[in-house]
């Protein structure tokens, strides 16, 4: 008898308890959803804030409290920041410097990759680590001297002045040229070691057979390994792209004319001015522009950027 | 021993890269720590035949020069105040994340987003959304237009309207606005690694935690933490080397003059030292970029000490 009835006050035990840790469970997921929900919210708002002023009239922007959604929408804002940003120019300068230094830097980083992960020779290891070590330097270090090489490169300026010849000068003088913006970044180490990294996962055995069959080495990089790693070079393309698109110091030192601008440092240039009784709706609609290709490639190549994102640390 | 009968074909196959890295990376090591022990060097000065002697006259003046400490003290702050922040939000947001099941995707896109963006562009929307839009602001006869929409909500929490980021704003708001800034910006990247980290945890330890009826806070400091620690070291450093070389986030917000106009250069940092110095001073310059890499290399050293001292696995 009093067995059964213990049993059951057991089991109805059981029951409180399950329910109650149910309840627990969902309170719990309630909150957790609520916090992200929160939290996704405020890293989305600057982009919103964005969008939204950069389609009110400038009347409505200064109302003493901000709309949340624009009265009336106008588009002028950005025809306005086209023209006054020079946006145009921007954007060629900036693809073309953005293109030719991905495709130049593509070919080294393949060839420099393929040798340290195929190649047998002399000191091979020893270089290597010593490129590696060079990641550890901060950038800054090398702009002071990289600075003053390509203001007289290998001292053509000096001789040129020397001996009368302005074809020389212009040869050491590389300020205000797309040269000085493609060239001193066209090795990087980090790409080299994600590349490397990734042939070597390619299995010996094939170059091997490639050798025997007399495949020459550019036709097995050309045929075999380039395909086979593909995701990281379509990795490195997207990154050097939208490291030209937001690199801001180096252009803004060495290449500061109208004609070689590039973006990030003509939209600040263009808009110096930012606060106090400035034009925000116009800056607003300028930024929006800029930031517009890196949206489609975040939208279309998402997955590419966080496979690269994860293992650098770099941004640009 | 693939291609050793020909080794001279590695070395044509490499010498793109090894003559321009000796160009801009090697030679650039190497000058740099010969101006730095030149006093006083200076190219221009070079150019006209002078010599300069050997000595450590350019870091004693680096440090003893009133904007440098400025610059580090910011940069220093800048570092301290937002890599724990940061990391403790993006870790609290990665477990979160970890927990859910439906909109997950969704969610961890959204925290991503900030990641591709241009960091002087979106600081221009900062700096906006901080803005207060009207005449002589901070100065007499004040006349406040818009107080900015960071204002707006904070008056309608009852608050009082601060000045941020213009003329006459004291240094803690200018301070408080690069926080916010950084921390935004230092995010995605930070829960990417951390929530990689997560995935890769194996569910057992979670299990037995279960089974022991620890609670969810015992579970999170003594099962996920550890776990993760070395990707919290990770992103540690990586935040640590980034924070000390913050730049361009305070020109997206302040402009090149890096502080509000009353006060230009008060939000210096050691690399915008540096970039001023670069064109004239170069022998300064380039003690200051030495002591930059000597500063990251302790930190990180320090770091990767605590952490093996702290990995319990």
């Amino acid at each position: 008898m009093t067995d059964q009835k213990n049993f059951a006050v057991f089991e109805a035990d059981i029951q409180k308890a399950q329910a109650r840790q149910r309840v627990v469970r969902i309170a719990v997921q309630v909150f957790l959803y609520l916090f992200l929900i929160i939290m996704a919210l405020i890293v989305i708002f600057p982009f919103y804030f964005m969008l939204i002023s950069s389609v009110k009239d400038l009347a409505e922007y200064r109302l003493p409290v901000q709309t949340l959604w624009p009265n009336k929408i106008i588009l002028h804002n950005y025809i306005e920041a086209f023209h006054t940003a020079n946006l145009g120019t921007l954007f060629s300068n900036t693809l073309y410097v953005g293109i030719v230094s991905t495709i130049l830097s593509l070919i080294i980083t393949v060839i420099t990759a393929f040798v340290f992960a195929r190649l047998e020779f002399k000191g091979k290891n020893a270089m290597f680590a010593a490129l590696l070590a060079t990641m550890m330097i901060p950038g800054e270090l090398f702009t002071i001297t990289n600075y003053q090489t390509i203001s007289n490169f290998l001292g053509l300026r000096t001789l040129g002045r020397e001996l009368g010849s302005k074809d020389l000068i212009a040869l050491g003088d590389w300020k205000n040229t797309f040269t000085v913006l493609i060239v001193p970044f066209l090795v990087s180490v980090f790409y080299i070691y994600l590349l490397r990294q990734n042939f070597l996962q390619i299995p010996n055995e094939l170059y091997l057979a490639a050798k025997v069959d007399g495949t020459s080495d550019i036709k097995y990089l050309w045929k075999v390994m380039i395909p086979l790693a593909l995701p990281t070079l379509i990795s490195i393309t997207i990154l050097k792209m939208m490291g030209a698109w937001n690199s801001y110091m180096w252009p803004r030192l060495v290449a500061n004319d109208e004609a070689h601008r590039l973006i990030t440092n003509g939209l600040r240039t263009a808009f110096t001015s930012v606060e106090g009784d400035v034009n925000i709706p116009v800056q607003m609609a300028a930024v929006a522009i800029v930031s517009a290709p890196l949206f489609l490639v975040f939208v279309f190549l998402r997955k590419y950027i966080m496979k690269g994102v994860s293992r650098s640390g770099i941004k640009g | 021993m693939v291609g050793s009968k020909k080794p001279w074909k590695a070395w044509l196959y490499l010498s793109p890269a090894i003559v321009l890295l000796l160009i801009f990376t090697v030679w650039p090591i190497i000058n740099t720590v010969r101006m730095a022990f030149l006093e006083g060097y200076n190219a221009l000065a070079v150019a006209g035949g002078k010599k300069f002697e050997f000595g450590f006259a350019n870091f004693v003046n680096v440090i003893e020069y009133r904007d440098f400490v400025t610059c580090l003290k910011n940069t220093v702050l800048l570092c301290v105040l937002t890599v724990p922040i940061s990391t403790f939000l993006a870790l609290v947001i990665s477990v979160c994340l970890n927990a859910i099941k439906p909109f997950r995707r969704m969610l961890q896109t959204i925290f991503f987003l900030p990641y591709v963006t241009n960091s002087i562009a979106i600081g221009m929307v900062f700096a906006a959304m901080f803005n207060m839009v009207g005449r002589n602001i901070g100065g007499k006869n004040e006349l406040i237009l818009t107080a900015g929409i960071i204002n707006n909500v904070i008056e309608f929490f009852g608050g009082q309207a601060i000045n941020w980021i213009n003329k006459g704003s004291s240094e803690v708001a200018n301070m408080t606005v690069m926080v916010i800034y950084i921390v935004w910006n230092a995010l995605p990247f930070k829960i990417l690694v951390l929530l990689g980290g997560l995935q890769s945890v194996n569910k057992q330890y979670y299990d037995a935690a279960k089974v022991d009826g620890t609670s969810r806070l015992r579970t999170f400091t003594r099962i996920t933490v550890p776990l993760l620690s070395p990707m919290i070291t990770y992103v540690v450093i990586t935040g640590f080397i980034g924070g000390f070389k913050e730049y361009s986030s305070i020109v997206g917000i302040f402009g090149e003059k890096m502080g509000p106009t009353s006060n230009p250069y008060r939000l210096d940092t050691m690399v915008g030292f540096i970039y001023r110095d670069l064109a004239n001073q170069q022998g300064r310059a380039s003690a200051a970029a030495l002591i930059l890499f000597g500063i990251i290399f302790v930190v990180t050293m320090l770091n990767l000490y605590i952490s093996k001292k702290n990995t319990h696995y």
